[in-house]
């Protein structure tokens, strides 16, 4: 009898551990294949030369790789001063009320609109009803709104995260309401807000969707020279070689870009989670 | 100005500056609302409710005869919606259980980046390695010409979605106090019964939510779905047909068409309906998570 259940045990364990490793090995497939068949095509000439519409084989995607880089120094400078205040301003100077909750709850939900609807959004306000055309800044507008929730969130958690006997100690001690959030809450939750800030730009880089809609094209002759001109994009360069381009190897320079994307938002992440680790051991120290 | 005047002042001017800055952000993301119900709504002047819900052909460029059905792609939306859950969510609340309960430290310290890893892969990567490695594999296997449908569609949303459906089960399994644990042990028994009898009906509202918020993002995917579904608009009769979820359709025609004309303002319809459905998902399901976490919480 006990041994029965004790092999039932094992039998459904099993299942759970292959579950678990099927998981994972999806990822390392994925990686893999896109690394190994893409490596090929990663050259000197591939990261820094123009792309070359005619024969692609013949050029880089340097315009897409400084267009994703525009576009991730432009919406980092609007949506993590944006965000990171937004949240200061929720979590520290308005009362917990029932208002401020449902507004709390709608940012949170935002989180999860789907791209190409912030995509219609930016096409209605930005580039219509502003008047910006379709142009690099449409899309860091656009990107802006979309990273503004996920960032918004992020700084939240992490300033709920810092216990209110601070805050009240440092009040009691005669502190004024911004010397208590200058000198104790921000840099106890500075970590955590920008790993999260991080974290979001490199989601929102990754993003093809929404810039489709804005102002990336698929093909410029040279860099934007300012933010009212259009420009390509990695996700966008790499969705029309796989999907739209005739030449035979198209799909081998897809991967390639693949390749560049990837390891653009891996590296920040990893800046995102080296930043964490040095600011607490800071904190600590 | 006496210090102290000063020091007012600075307070409420900081004060403010975060004011205004909260202010322009909700009035940002409240814009978007109104923005898309707006020009959504104008379409129901020409068009009526039945025919946008219950027709199945959409055709708005027909110079005679335009038709403005969504039911086709509705249900391509649905077909990959559900057919990506049927995968991920099995997998996925496996996976949470082996994390949160079975795994070493050491196995789990490696899986779980891993699991993240993949939650950072853009989809539109995503999609190319679907259209090079799977699609071809399906077109084989089923002895069909082509392999971008439903099918194949479901399969790769199924691994977009693993990583949060995987994320939140387990933040809530390991909510579950470690004296319900104990006890069941110390009465007999086995870990799995404990984790099927104890641990899953503790924590299956939690884990319910993390499939509603898996399924939120499964309707809202665009870029695996225009590479990879097929983008036929004919009504799906099996998961072997080629679909047009409404993501995609939104991403092809939008560039086609004249700002403010009928067939724009149909495509924001479009867009109002994704916004209601995902907002409304991940409302419940961030209801049901909050609560869940407080019940246990204050069980400790």
């Amino acid at each position: 009898m006990k041994n029965n259940r004790i092999l039932k045990e094992k039998i459904i364990f099993s299942f759970i551990k292959m579950a678990a490793f099927f998981s994972a090995i999806t990822l390392v497939l994925i990686i893999g294949y896109v690394f190994i068949r893409g490596f090929k095509v990663i050259s000197w000439q591939f990261l820094f030369q123009e792309v070359q519409q005619r024969d692609i084989t013949k050029g880089g995607i340097l315009q897409a790789i400084i267009g994703t880089i525009y576009l991730g120094i432009g919406t980092f400078f609007i949506a993590v001063p944006a965000g990171i205040s937004s949240a200061i301003f929720l979590n520290e100077y308005i009362p917990d009320t029932k208002t401020s909750r449902v507004i709390r709850v709608a940012i949170r939900n935002l989180a999860g609109v789907p791209s190409i609807v912030y995509g219609l959004f930016g096409l209605a306000v930005f580039v219509q009803f502003f008047n910006l055309k379709t142009s690099l800044l449409s899309a860091i507008l656009t990107l802006s709104s979309m990273t503004l929730p996920w960032i918004i969130t992020a700084s939240e958690e992490s300033l709920k995260a810092v216990p209110f006997e601070f805050r009240e100690a440092a009040l009691a001690m005669g502190a004024t309401n911004w010397q208590t959030i200058k000198k104790i809450v921000i840099p106890h939750s500075l970590p955590g807000m920008i790993t999260g800030s991080i974290l979001g730009l490199s989601r929102a880089l990754g993003e093809t969707a929404p810039i489709i809609l804005v102002g990336a094209t698929f093909y410029c002759r040279s860099l934007p020279t300012s933010v009212f001109d259009k420009f390509m994009a990695l996700p966008y360069h790499l969705f029309i070689l796989a999907t739209q381009h005739a030449h035979p190897q198209a799909h081998e320079y897809a991967l390639g870009t693949a390749i560049v994307l990837i390891t653009i938002i891996y590296l920040m992440s990893l800046t995102a989670i080296l930043i964490r680790y040095h600011l607490r051991k800071k904190k600590n120290a | 100005m006496s210090k102290r005047k000063w020091q007012q002042l600075k307070e409420t001017i900081i004060k403010y500056f975060f004011g205004i800055n909260g202010v322009i952000s909700i009035l940002v993301l409240l814009g978007i609302f109104l923005f898309l119900t707006k020009t959504g709504l104008q379409s129901f002047e020409k068009i009526s409710l039945s025919q946008f819900f219950l027709e199945k052909e959409w055709n708005p460029t027909s110079y005679n005869n335009p038709q403005w059905g969504i039911l086709a792609m509705l249900t391509g939306t649905i077909y990959i919606a559900l057919g990506s859950l049927v995968i991920a969510v099995p997998i996925g609340i496996a996976t949470s259980i082996y994390l949160s309960e079975i795994a070493s430290p050491i196995m789990r310290e490696l899986l779980k980046p891993a699991i993240e890893m993949i939650a950072a892969v853009p989809s539109v990567v995503l999609g190319l390695f679907g259209l090079i490695f799977l699609v071809p594999i399906i077109s084989t296997f089923f002895r069909i010409s082509s392999g971008l449908n439903a099918l194949s569609a479901s399969i790769l949303v199924a691994i977009m979605v693993l990583p949060t459906i995987i994320s939140i089960s387990e933040d809530i399994i390991r909510e579950v106090p470690q004296e319900y644990k104990e006890a069941s042990l110390a009465l007999g028994a086995t870990r799995w019964e404990t984790i099927q009898k104890v641990i899953l009906p503790v924590s299956a509202s939690g884990i319910f939510a993390s499939i509603m918020l898996g399924l939120g993002r499964a309707i809202g995917e665009t870029m695996l779905v225009l590479i990879i579904a097929g983008n036929a608009q004919a009504f799906p009769k099996s998961f072997l047909d080629p679909v047009r979820p409404i993501t995609a359709n939104i991403a092809i025609e939008i560039k086609e068409v004249v700002t403010g004309d009928l067939h724009y303002q149909a495509l924001f319809a479009t867009g109002l309906l994704l916004f209601m459905i995902t907002f409304t998902i991940n409302l419940v399901s961030d209801i049901i998570i909050h609560k869940q976490l407080k019940n246990l919480n204050h069980e400790k």
